[in-house]
């Protein structure tokens, strides 16, 4: 990687619901460039960490380093709410689970890849509308499907259209939460293809949660494995997948392997 | 209880209530276009009239003004010539027709076409004070976008217009961003309109009863109607002169003539369709 730097440095994070905590003490640095998965069973805590890191939930314990644009780092908790938005509008993605919890359903498929380039000022009707069609492009859907609203779209479309309104203000750090599951498996391996190629071909660092190893495997550096809000083994995916360490993860990849 | 007996306090609402409602339209004028809270009361009113616009005339009249209510451009409806006699019976202000003589005027659509001056209010009522509501129906939502200055989605609405009709096709209530800061509905005037609120010498006053919102423009502030560079504000405009008085560059309304779809186009401010076709008879040689 051109920059020797972590792009995030998480140390001890634990967000809570009340007196419950829903993830805790999780650590690890992130690169540019990287991708990590975080996998685990249902209710291990996968989305509520993602939440956190992203600033969706705040930072319960622990810190969140985060290096800025302009080269700066910064803990998350000390930005203002102002701050954290114009991360979320110009440094960040989140991919959620459910298009139509990302997407304005109602709103034009130009429209919603172009809302975030509008957040940013820009205010020319024609350049907003090439860079939305090439992005509809880049994600495989048709340019002629540009006025047309993800009310009529496939799910598959959707979700693809939700990450073309993701990338389209280029940004240096995605999360996904899921972004495949709830799809046929034919349209799952293609979206993933695709999510694979972009976030290579834009040096994206990535953060993706998934309860699919083969998911982990195919698209991911490294993994954290969690359990029960904890994160019990992390490594490359390869060695996690190939070798894991922990009774858990064996019995997840095996489980895996047998299904 | 026979009603001449009823007394009325002076401009119907009780002192405590016109008092919180002065004191929310000084803060609606200390920050301009920004929707500040307020106590909604009730009024006797016909629908449609909502409270907001009543309640604001009510705040600010007093025995020495002149008020004059317009209903679209209109003196002479039944609505306007209601509260006109209402504001003369509680308030005993004076009414008139003649825009140059009042010094506050309310209306339910339009702005008068003779320019206004330093000193007279208009008071509008507001059906939807909240322009970026259509898109996002979530108030936290909406408040914190206006906290933060973040008006992208106002934009989105725009881009939607023009890629469905090729040009911006909201023709009333067209968004404007007032001194800069604050996006704000001028609702419910049409955008024929809208070049009139900028810079204007008049103080604007804005009040939506049922959403117990109001805001305002003070005098001589930056009005800006929002468009893309590309596709920018265009006011509505009409081709042809009033067919009654002969005006150009005026707001003109359709007006139906007989049963077999004849129209004439003639101006929706009946005052100086008046005033205009008077002085045009006193040209025409005995
Ligand atoms: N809003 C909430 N309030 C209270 N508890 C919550 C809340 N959201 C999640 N939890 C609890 O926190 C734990 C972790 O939930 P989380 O949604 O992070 O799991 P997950 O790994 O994403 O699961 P899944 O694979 O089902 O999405 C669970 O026990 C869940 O019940
Ligand atoms: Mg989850």
């Amino acid at each position: 990687m051109s920059d020797e730097r972590p792009l995030l440095q998480v140390r001890n994070v634990g967000h809570r619901y009340g007196d419950w905590l829903g993830c805790r003490d999780v650590s690890f640095d992130l690169w540019p460039g990287e991708v990590l998965a975080i996998v685990g069973e249902s209710g291990s805590g996968k989305s509520t960490l993602l939440n956190t890191l992203s600033q969706r939930l705040d930072t319960s314990e622990g810190s969140i380093r985060y290096r800025l644009d302009g080269g700066d780092v910064v803990d998350l908790a000390d930005l203002s709410e102002s701050a954290v938005r114009r991360l979320w509008r110009s440094e960040w993605g989140f991919v959620h689970q459910n298009a139509a919890d990302g997407l304005r359903m109602h709103v034009s498929a130009g429209g919603n890849v172009g809302e975030p380039l509008m957040a940013n000022g820009w205010r020319h009707y024609g350049r907003i509308r090439a860079a939305a069609t090439d992005w509809l492009e880049r994600v495989e859907i048709p340019r002629d499907r540009v006025d047309d609203t993800p009310a009529a779209f496939s799910g598959g479309m959707r979700q693809r259209l939700q990450i073309a309104r993701n990338l389209v203000v280029s940004p240096r750090l995605v999360f996904m939460d899921e972004p495949t599951s709830g799809l046929d498996v034919s349209v799952q391996a293609r979206l993933l293809d695709l999510i694979r190629s972009l976030v290579s071909d834009l040096g994206l660092a990535m953060i993706i949660v998934t309860h699919d190893l083969a998911v982990a495997r195919l698209i991911s550096h490294r993994t954290l494995v969690m359990k029960d809000g904890h994160v019990i083994e992390s490594g490359l995916t390869d060695r996690v997948l190939d070798d894991p360490q922990a009774p858990y993860t064996q019995l997840l990849v095996s489980s895996i392997l047998q299904g | 209880m026979n009603p001449d007996q009823i007394e009325y306090n002076i401009g119907y609402l009780d002192e405590q209530t016109k008092r919180m409602i002065r004191r929310v339209l000084l803060k609606a004028v200390a920050i301009p276009g920004f929707q500040v809270p307020f106590a909604s009361r009730e009024v006797p009113l016909p629908r449609g009239w909502g409270t907001g616009g009543v309640q604001l005339t009510a705040a600010v009249i007093g025995a020495d003004d002149t008020l004059k209510v317009i209903d679209q451009g209109a003196d002479d409806t039944t609505n306007a010539v209601s509260i006109r006699a209402f504001f003369h019976k509680v308030a005993g202000a004076a009414t008139t027709t003649r825009t140059e003589d009042a010094t506050i005027i309310q209306t339910r659509h339009r702005i008068p076409e003779a320019s206004l001056t330093y000193g007279q209010i208009m008071v509008y009522q507001v059906p939807i004070p909240e322009p970026l509501r259509f898109l996002e129906p979530r108030e936290t939502e909406t408040r914190r976008m206006h906290a933060l200055n973040e008006y992208g989605l106002m934009y989105v609405k725009l881009y939607e217009d023009i890629a469905r009709y090729g040009h911006i096709a909201k023709t009333y209530d067209y968004p404007v961003l007032v001194n800069h800061r604050y996006l704000m509905a001028p609702s419910p005037t049409p955008s024929f309109d809208n070049p009139k609120l900028h810079q204007s010498q008049a103080l604007h006053i804005y009040g939506a009863g049922r959403e117990k919102r109001i805001y305002a423009i003070p005098p001589y502030t930056d009005v800006e109607s929002l468009g893309f560079d590309d596709f920018p504000f265009e006011p509505q405009h009409f081709d042809q002169p009033c067919a009654i008085c002969g005006s150009t560059g005026v707001y003109l309304d359709e007006i139906i003539t007989d049963d077999a779809g004849g129209v004439m186009y003639a101006c929706s401010d009946t005052y100086h369709c008046e005033r205009t076709a008077a002085r045009l008879n006193e040209e025409i040689p005995a």
